[in-house]
């Protein structure tokens, strides 16, 4: 197993489009990694560097310590699940798992013995012999990662695997990764533009936008600690919060509505311009009476989800705020509402550049 | 239901008007000589082998097949191999002036054959190759790379590139990749695109009527072309010749047909 070093790394296309603007990245040996952000974001583009299927424009790329930048995929000891899965449909199971031993020159009874070993990991003795065509779509997922298992590689970079499956195989075949990667301890780069898988998956996770990152860390660090407006949208279900205000004299900050806050937990130096964003997460907010919250809203919409209730206020300045309230919460809409934030989390971000305020 | 039937019987009229000739032209190559300017009769009757007998007794008709074989076999052998390693090159490889280079392998193929004729007809005659099997082969592939290439560039772009980039991660050269991902997925386009270079040399007249020299060296289509006399056209025997030399291709097609309309690349990727 080995180390991952992204070094200063940017991709230019030639026709001038900027994925990969400045970034730096280490995965530690054995750790898994995953890559999350919008579509577009540059994410699936990183991988494919670290894969050898890009060649960056400047900076330059370390497995184990060992610089690849110039190397072809098949020279850096990677293996690769790709969206689509990639199987060779002319192939049968056994053919695609053994593919990349064979080509790789392994001894014969090497390469029997591998792919049974990772057949009997995934559960596919049963389909050796069929081809890709006759296979479900969990399956050829199971087939994508054997191809990778079989090999041994000092890498593997998954590339949205589960993106093709339906919400209950996705979920299960995530935790069977889960296990998977522990078992193995392989190090892994994991794409995704799912926040939920990035945060149950990752060990660490790395927050990427129009081609930077913008936070790596913990997933339970990014989402109680998030560097940037951006994260702090992108990273949590319902979305966070976010309310304008104006910083006024005593570290107080007045919101719309007329209410203010003292800036709490912020002990480093504020923006010069007087604008602070506010944000708070849906489950840091309590429904009160509604003459004594910090916020009074107008109740819009209430979507039931079983184990709790999702409600959509309106605040008096127009904004919409969303609630997660338990599920016995009993609210008609319209009805008012008194909003009371959870001083404890509250997060403070500089409008102008996005970040956070520490 | 109306549209159902105007389409069936625009279909059978199409049909109708493609087939007619053909088995006009197989029943007539059966006809004796003497019936075949009488009046029209739609139901054979009285055929005889008349007229295949003296093509192949009198004419050795077996010549011009034999010399048409080796010639389109060649071309399209040397065609589709060395068509599928440029067109391959040019579908997935970057390399500066891809672009124009496509646009001229495009370009070449445009010129009227007639233009070419003289001026190939002296450079093989320098290079002494005039009325041999290399003086058909080597003008035929002028005309029948490009078309090759430009197929087989459209073939292999149909592919998803994920599984060659599969198998670059895995571990294979792009050579291997060529011949043990791409061209067992690409084999119905790599068929059509073999069949339709040996229809063209196979059907070609021009070149070889001016490249060849004697009986010993015609092709099919020349080889009927000069059955024609100073004072009769011997029909009948024409008629069989065409019937002969449409058997072959048309065999070829039916042996690929399968390959080609197959869709193999089901299951490669998702859906």
């Amino acid at each position: 197993m080995a180390h991952v070093a992204v070094e200063s790394v940017r991709k230019v296309y030639p026709n001038g489009h900027v994925a990969i603007g400045q970034v730096d990245l280490t995965v530690a040996d054995g750790e898994l990694m995953v890559l999350v952000g919008p579509s577009g974001c540059g994410k699936s583009t990183l991988l494919r560097l670290i894969a050898g299927l890009e060649t960056p424009t400047a900076g330059r790329i370390l497995i184990d310590g060992r610089d690849v930048t110039s190397l072809p995929p098949q020279d850096r000891d990677v293996a690769m699940v790709f969206q689509s899965y990639a199987l060779y449909p002319h192939l049968t199971v056994r053919e695609n798992l053994a593919f990349g031993l064979r080509v790789r020159r392994t001894p014969r009874d090497v390469i029997a013995t591998q792919v049974e070993r990772a057949a009997a990991a995934l559960g596919l003795d049963p389909l050796l012999d069929r081809k890709p065509g006759q296979l479900s779509g969990g399956q050829r997922q199971r087939v994508a990662l054997g191809r990778a298992m079989v090999r041994n590689p000092k890498v593997f970079l998954l590339d949205e695997p589960l993106s093709n499956l339906d919400a209950r195989l996705r979920m299960e075949t995530r935790a069977e990764l889960a296990r998977l990667h522990r078992r193995l301890g392989a190090t892994s780069v994991y794409v995704t533009h799912d926040q939920e898988e990035a945060m149950t998956l990752g060990e660490r996770m790395a927050v990427i936008r129009d081609g930077r990152i913008e936070q790596v860390a913990q997933p339970l660090e990014v989402y109680r600690r998030p560097a940037s407006l951006f994260v702090a949208e992108f990273v949590g279900a319902p979305p966070m919060n976010l309310l304008p205000g104006e910083l006024e004299a005593g570290r107080q900050v007045r919101l719309a509505g007329g209410t203010t806050l003292p800036l709490e937990g912020v002990r480093g130096g504020l923006p010069a311009h007087s604008r602070v964003t506010l944000g708070v997460r849906p489950q840091d907010v309590t429904l009160v009476h509604p003459l004594k919250g910090d916020l009074a809203a107008l109740v819009d919409v209430v979507e039931h989800r079983g184990s709790d209730v999702l409600i959509r206020l309106r605040l008096e300045s127009g904004a919409e705020m969303r609630v997660v309230a338990a599920a016995t919460t009993a609210l008609q809409p319209e009805a008012p509402a008194g909003l009371r934030l959870d001083r404890e989390r509250l997060h403070w971000f500089d409008p102008e550049t996005g970040q956070r305020l520490e | 239901m109306r549209p159902a039937r105007w389409a069936t019987i625009g279909l059978a009229v199409v049909l109708l008007a493609i087939a007619f000739p053909l088995y006009w032209t197989i029943v007539s190559s059966f006809t004796p000589e003497a019936r075949l300017f009488q009046a029209p009769d739609l139901v054979p009757r009285g055929l005889v082998l008349e007229h295949y007998r003296a093509l192949f007794a009198q004419r050795d008709f077996w010549i011009p097949i034999r010399n048409s074989l080796v010639v389109a076999g060649t071309t399209t052998a040397l065609c589709v191999t060395l068509g599928v390693l440029c067109a391959y090159a040019l579908a997935r490889l970057r390399f500066p002036g891809k672009a124009p280079l496509l646009a001229l392998v495009l370009a070449v193929g445009m010129f009227p054959q007639i233009s070419v004729v003289s001026p190939l007809y002296l450079l093989l005659r320098e290079l002494r190759l005039i009325n041999t099997y290399p003086g058909l082969v080597l003008p035929y592939m002028t005309f029948a790379m490009p078309l090759a290439v430009w197929l087989l560039v459209g073939v292999f772009r149909q592919l998803p590139p994920e599984l060659e980039e599969a198998a670059l991660v895995d571990g294979a050269s792009r050579f291997r990749i060529l011949r043990e991902v791409v061209l067992p997925l690409a084999l119905p386009g790599v068929a059509a695109t073999a069949m339709l270079t040996f229809l063209y040399c196979w059907n070609e007249f021009l070149f070889a009527l001016s490249f060849t020299l004697g009986p010993d060296r015609y092709t099919v289509p020349v080889a009927i072309a000069l059955f024609r006399g100073r004072y009769q056209v011997p029909w009948g025997q024409i008629l069989a010749a065409a019937v002969v030399a449409t058997a072959p291709v048309a065999l070829v097609v039916f042996a690929l047909q399968r390959r080609i309309v197959q869709g193999l690349t089901a299951g490669a990727v998702k859906g």
